[in-house]
């Protein structure tokens, strides 16, 4: 089995040559799943935080929906968001299948529920914290939402990471709705299984060790500026 | 802690309007057509080649979306391509039929061949005739990829195994492997499993993981591939890119076109050969 070896050696040179079709393909991967995050952040939290503080009929159903959710399979949230976005669909007059918004759709739609699960906990568990005081300070539930959130941004920032991990990894879902278009939607993880296809096995395993070396940079970037925020708002 | 929202919410907001605005061509609108195509044009590195030179000549970007001949048959269906461009002819003449698309025209073939094990199991290495050579391979039950995945070549492989009348659907499971994949991904597995597949010749010649595997079948004229291209039908859908999508139809049918295809080289082989009608005929 030498391809082990030559993967880890065509990953040093793919990293060090750095040639603009792999910059391409990089830099679109990034920006569909940090955007997929983004909205999905934006729904997931505050949903979330409701589950979390609200007491309504059917909550344990929905928390039990959020959670079975987290494992969506990706190609059928891609086959689903197809069918909405084809021109046979009813969101067809968008006219956005086959291009990176659509893609953004779906990773959206997978990875929204489980932010919204790991973050629903998290809020959970504060509340239970906090319950007391808000109680004698006569705050409503609608009111310590946005406060709950404030306080447990750091253990929350797991939820979002382990999101942007979800959808930077999938391949299911973007290369139904995105269709794998070379220098249009084509992202690490479809040029992987596109690699993989044409039996250049090496290449896609260091396409792979590629993609752990960008989402690792990512993440430490992020930790960097959680801790910085951390020591300046302390 | 208001300013401090005010901070984080301005920051979410640059965030967003940086990871929405279009970044450079593909999110900006220009000029193109989507054709939905075959993992055998595409993994052969013809698009590669022949896409560009009809940029040039148009300024029409062309964006291939490459799946197996069944699933780019319901793309078009859906309105979902401009073009489609696939082989597997009965399955575009019936799409013509119903409608879905305007003329059908030839545009190049190349062939399909049998790949095995060097140890060659069934004995069937230089067999001239498919069909005989199929039926070997069942005779000794030694395994066997199919792609399984409703696809041209899928198609044209069971076309083959009815010609030998064998019902390869009782050994499914046992030496008749059917691995719902594409092209690339069932010559790994019979790579691995040092199994017979029938594979169209470019997708072959461009693969790298070739094990132990060889050509054993080739040359019968059942092995035949031809490609055909279909403009989907404009009064179907009307945001088909009609004349767009005429112009790239046109050009692979065109002196210049055929002979672009005809001058693709894949390690020295030709991959392609092309056959549209000249007009008038």
């Amino acid at each position: 089995m030498n391809e082990f070896s030559d993967a880890v050696v065509t990953a040093g040179r793919l990293i060090a040559t750095w040639d603009r079709d792999l910059a391409e393909i990089i830099g679109l991967s990034m920006r569909v799943s940090l955007s997929a995050v983004f909205f999905a952040a934006i729904v997931g939290l505050p949903l979330g935080a409701a589950v979390a503080v609200f007491r309504f009929p059917g909550r344990g159903i929905v928390t039990a929906v959020l959670n079975a959710f987290m494992g969506l399979p990706p190609v059928v949230v891609g086959l689903a968001v197809y069918l909405l976005l084809s021109r046979a669909g009813p969101l067809g007059s968008l006219g956005i299948l086959f291009t990176p918004a659509a893609m953004v759709v779906a990773q959206c739609v997978l990875v929204t529920p489980l932010i919204a699960a790991l973050s629903r906990q998290t809020v959970e568990d504060l509340h239970a914290e906090y319950a007391e005081q808000f109680r004698s300070l006569g705050v409503s539930p609608l009111r310590a939402i946005p406060t709950l959130l404030w306080d447990g941004r750091y253990s929350l920032s797991t939820a979002v990471f382990a999101g942007f991990g979800r959808a930077v990894a999938e391949v299911g879902a973007v290369i139904i709705v995105g269709g794998n278009i070379n220098h249009v939607t084509r992202v690490m993880t479809t040029t992987i299984a596109l690699e993989t296809s044409k039996g250049n096995l090496a290449l896609a395993l260091a396409l792979g060790l590629v993609l752990l070396a960008v989402s690792l940079a990512a993440n430490m970037a992020a930790l960097s500026v959680q801790d910085w925020a951390r020591k300046a708002y302390a | 802690m208001v300013s401090r929202v005010f901070k984080l919410s301005a920051l979410f907001a640059a965030m967003a309007m940086m990871l929405m605005a279009p970044p450079s061509a593909g999110w900006a609108a220009e000029r193109f057509i989507t054709v939905a195509s075959t993992t055998s044009t595409e993994n052969s590195g013809l698009f590669e080649y022949l896409l560009p030179l009809f940029e040039k000549t148009s300024g029409i970007k062309v964006r291939v979306v490459a799946v197996g001949t069944g699933q780019a048959i319901r793309l078009a269906r859906n309105g979902d391509a401009d073009v489609l461009f696939v082989h597997h002819k009965p399955s575009e003449d019936q799409f013509v039929a119903e409608g879905f698309g305007l003329e059908r025209f030839d545009v190049m073939y190349n062939d399909f061949i049998v790949v095995g094990p060097k140890a060659d199991p069934a004995g069937v290495a230089g067999n001239k005739d498919v069909v005989a050579a199929l039926t070997a391979i069942a005779a000794k039950a030694a395994p066997f990829a199919s792609r399984g995945d409703d696809s041209g070549t899928h198609k044209k492989e069971r076309g083959l195994w009815t010609q030998t009348g064998i019902d390869v659907d009782t050994a499914s499971g046992g030496w008749y492997r059917e691995t719902g994949s594409g092209m690339g991904a069932t010559l790994n597995t019979a790579s691995a499993m040092n199994a017979y597949a029938l594979t169209d010749r470019a997708t072959w010649l461009n693969f790298g993981n070739k094990g132990d595997l060889a050509v054993h079948v080739e040359g019968d004229a059942r092995l035949f591939n031809q490609y055909g291209v279909i403009l989907v039908n404009p009064l179907r859908f009307k945001h088909i890119k009609a004349a767009d999508g005429q112009a790239f139809v046109d050009w692979l049918v065109s002196k210049d076109g055929q002979a672009a295809i005809g001058a693709y080289r894949l390690h020295g082989e030709p991959a392609f050969f092309a056959n549209a009608r000249k007009p008038g005929t």
